[in-house]
This record gives structure tokens, sequence and C-alpha cells, in this order.
């Protein structure tokens, strides 16, 4: 069963997401924030992560960079999921790594979508 | 005495039924006259009838043409996303692309077809498909057709603007960076895109394009809503339109099988095909089929 870290400071979106997730037949870990996820991460590499943008502590964006620059960093396919949807948010994202973006508010079909975009499901 | 039997009284939805069976081919399930009064009262109220019963009985009355275009309009079902399904298009790609690039070699020249494309996604993918292997096709002429009997759906695919739900279905960041931009929460293809593809208004049935020239035919999940008759009129459209070396792309559940024999069908993928060559065209052509497979 692959594994899924979603990273976001709502613990209503993460309950959403996780609903949506284990749907998706995908164990799922947690972390409200970037230094968090780089922690869960340190401890073992997730298969994909959902990662919201703005949190404390350490923002989605940071937490990418920092992860892409460790060993095995570059293998966790990662999805942002954000209320920032303007291009210029987007590109940002994808330069920095990201492998698809999830526009919020999302639905199922539309994380369904992006999990299959990157091979996940 | 009279012998007659009781005459039964057609209902607005049987004339409904009726109307839009003869004009689409699509058959409306008789058990669905609740889902469909609740899609019609509010274009019944828009057009200032006092019921769904005087739109429907409007549809063969003075304003016949316009009445029967709102009603089509609104009882099409125009769900459709990019790249839908994704497979077909990668069969497209990576089967159907290089025996096309060999087969018209000589004319370098594609004509495609997307038959009921309701609001232009699959057109829009497939322009994005060609554009991105422009290389191969340099010097090549790849006419993208796409028609829908809905005209309100023909004028939404030929702006085409999507909302944020709409660009997030199948299709992937990088096609959307690459080719929309964003203005007011809503995304738009680029103009290079838009220009590669003509919408046009159109009945499959009644004034599909012209025929045996269409290299490729995508009229996926339309098949799904028509009776046996109307399938094999369908079909048989289809096949007329199609060159005949050409391939036919139907919806993940829909076939030629048991209702055509014109078409050989992939082993693989029943909703794949390619149309049957005849005797005398066989001999000059190769048979497709075989290469579809694997």
């Amino acid at each position: 069963m692959k594994r899924i870290l979603i990273v976001d400071d709502s613990l209503v979106i993460r309950k959403v997401a996780r609903r949506i997730l284990e749907g998706m037949h995908f164990e799922i870990v947690e972390a409200e924030n970037g230094q968090a996820a780089l922690d869960v991460c340190a401890l073992a590499m997730p298969d994909g992560i959902l990662l919201d943008w703005n949190m404390p502590v350490m923002d989605g964006l940071q937490f990418l960079r920092e992860l892409r620059r460790q060993p095995a960093g570059g293998a966790p396919k990662v999805i942002f999921c954000t209320t920032e949807n303007d291009v210029a948010h987007i590109a940002r994202a994808v330069n920095a790594g990201a492998d698809e973006y999830i526009m919020k508010p999302f639905d199922r079909e539309i994380m369904q979508s992006k999990f299959r975009e990157i091979g996940l499901c | 005495m009279s012998n007659d039997k009781p005459h039964h009284m057609p209902t607005w939805f049987d004339v409904l039924r009726r109307e839009i069976k003869q004009s689409t081919g699509v058959v409306i399930d008789a058990d669905r006259a609740a889902s469909v009064a609740s899609r019609l009262s509010p274009l019944a109220r828009d057009h200032g009838f006092p019921d769904i019963a005087q739109l429907c009985l409007a549809m063969m009355g003075p304003r016949r043409a316009q009445i029967h275009r709102a009603v089509v309009d609104a009882m099409m079902i125009n769900e459709t996303s990019f790249f839908r399904d994704r497979l077909p298009f990668d069969e497209f790609r990576c089967k159907i692309m290089p025996q096309l690039l060999a087969a018209r070699a000589a004319s370098r020249s594609l004509r495609i077809w997307s038959a009921a494309c309701a609001t232009g996604q699959e057109a829009y993918s497939l322009a994005m498909m060609f554009d991105e292997d422009a290389r191969l096709f340099s010097g090549w002429s790849i006419e993208i057709l796409a028609t829908d009997v809905s005209q309100s759906a023909i004028e939404t695919a030929r702006a085409g603007v999507y909302n944020q739900f709409q660009v997030q279905r199948g299709l992937p960041v990088s096609q959307l960076l690459r080719y929309f931009t964003r203005a007011n929460d809503t995304w738009t293809i680029a103009e290079h895109m838009k220009s590669r593809v003509r919408f046009e208004q159109r009945n499959i049935l009644e004034n599909g394009p012209s025929t045996g020239s269409f290299d490729v035919i995508c009229c996926r999940n339309l098949m799904y809503y028509f009776d046996s008759e109307g399938k094999k009129a369908l079909l048989k459209r289809l096949h007329e339109a199609l060159a005949p070396d050409g391939f036919l792309l139907l919806g993940a559940t829909e076939t030629p099988l048991g209702v055509s024999d014109e078409f050989a069908v992939s082993s693989h993928h029943p909703w794949l095909s390619a149309r049957k060559l005849d005797r005398a065209q066989s001999q000059i052509m190769r048979p497709q089929l075989r290469l579809v497979r694997g």
C-alpha cells in the first residue's frame, strides 16, 4: 500500500483529504506544517505528499526546497494543494519541484485525476 | 358502435422523447420524466410558458426552430474533461499517430473529427497533443473539426474559457501553464490552440461533415445514449465519414461489436477500431488492425 503524507495546518482539510485518499487505498500520515513534514520524511520517505502552501513554522515552498535537497528527497511525488491559484504561484511550485498542483477547493474527482496524473493510482 | 380502441393522448414527455430522438438520436429513458421536468422547468419559465407541457408543444409550433434548439441544448449531457480516460489519448499518440505518419507521408495531411465534442475539451486535448509533437508534423496540414448538436456547447467550446474545476480534471499542470491564461477565476486556452480547432454546430445524423475523408474520428460517449437502431445509424454515418484506412475511437463502454461488422475492432480495446477495408482496398493498403494490437 502506497503511503501519502498530508501536510496542512487545517485539521478540516486534513480530514477531508484523508477520507478521499483512504478511499483510493492509500495509507495516510499527517503533518501540520513544513518542519513537521520534514521530520516525518526523515523517519520514512512517503510515496506522495499533498502539500499546502501557507502554514506557520515552515511553509510549503520552503519544505519542498528542503525536501528536494535531501539525498532521497527527489523520490516522493509532490502535489501542491492550496488557495494560491495564480499562474505565478503555480510556476514557482513547479520550478521548485512540484509534480502537480491542486487549486482549492477540490473534490474527489480532482484529487483522483491528479494522483492518476503522477502515477500513484 | 365504434370498434376503436381507447386512444392514448401523448403527454408532454412523449412529445419530448419523440422530438429529441428524431432530431438527435438520443433516447430518453421512459422513467426519467421527473428529472427531465426539473431540468426543463427553468427553460419553460425563461421562454414565458406556464408549464413544461406548453414548452414541449411549442417544439412543433411556429417558434419551432428556436424552442427546439433551446430544448435540445438543455437536454444534452455535456459531461467531458481534458484527456478524458487518458488511455485513448495514449493509444492515439503511441499507436495511431505513427501509423498515420507513415500512411500519410505523401499527402502530409491529416483530418480529425471530434464528433459530439460537447464543450470542446477533447478537441483541445488533441490540439495540445499535436502541438507537443509539432516536430513530427512539421510541414503537415492538421485539421481538427469539432462538432456538437448543442449550439450553447459549441459557443462555450469556441470561447475556450473554463472554470477552475474543469481545468483540473485530466489536464496536467504543465499543460495548464503552457496553454492557458488566467483571468477572473477562469482559464482561457491560448489563441494558437483555438486556431487549430474548427467548431461547428452539427447534428451527426442529419448534417454531418463530408464523407470518406477523416483519418480519425473520436465519437466518445454518445452511442451509449442511442437505442440499437440509432447505434446502427450512427456507426453507418461514422463509417461513411471515415477514410478507408481510418480509425474510430468510441467511449470506454462502447464498441461496434454486435452492432456493425464494418469495423475491425482492436482485441485489446473494444472502443478502438479501424474501418474494414473492402477487397479492392485491401490489395493496395495494409490491414490496420494488426498494427493496432500489441
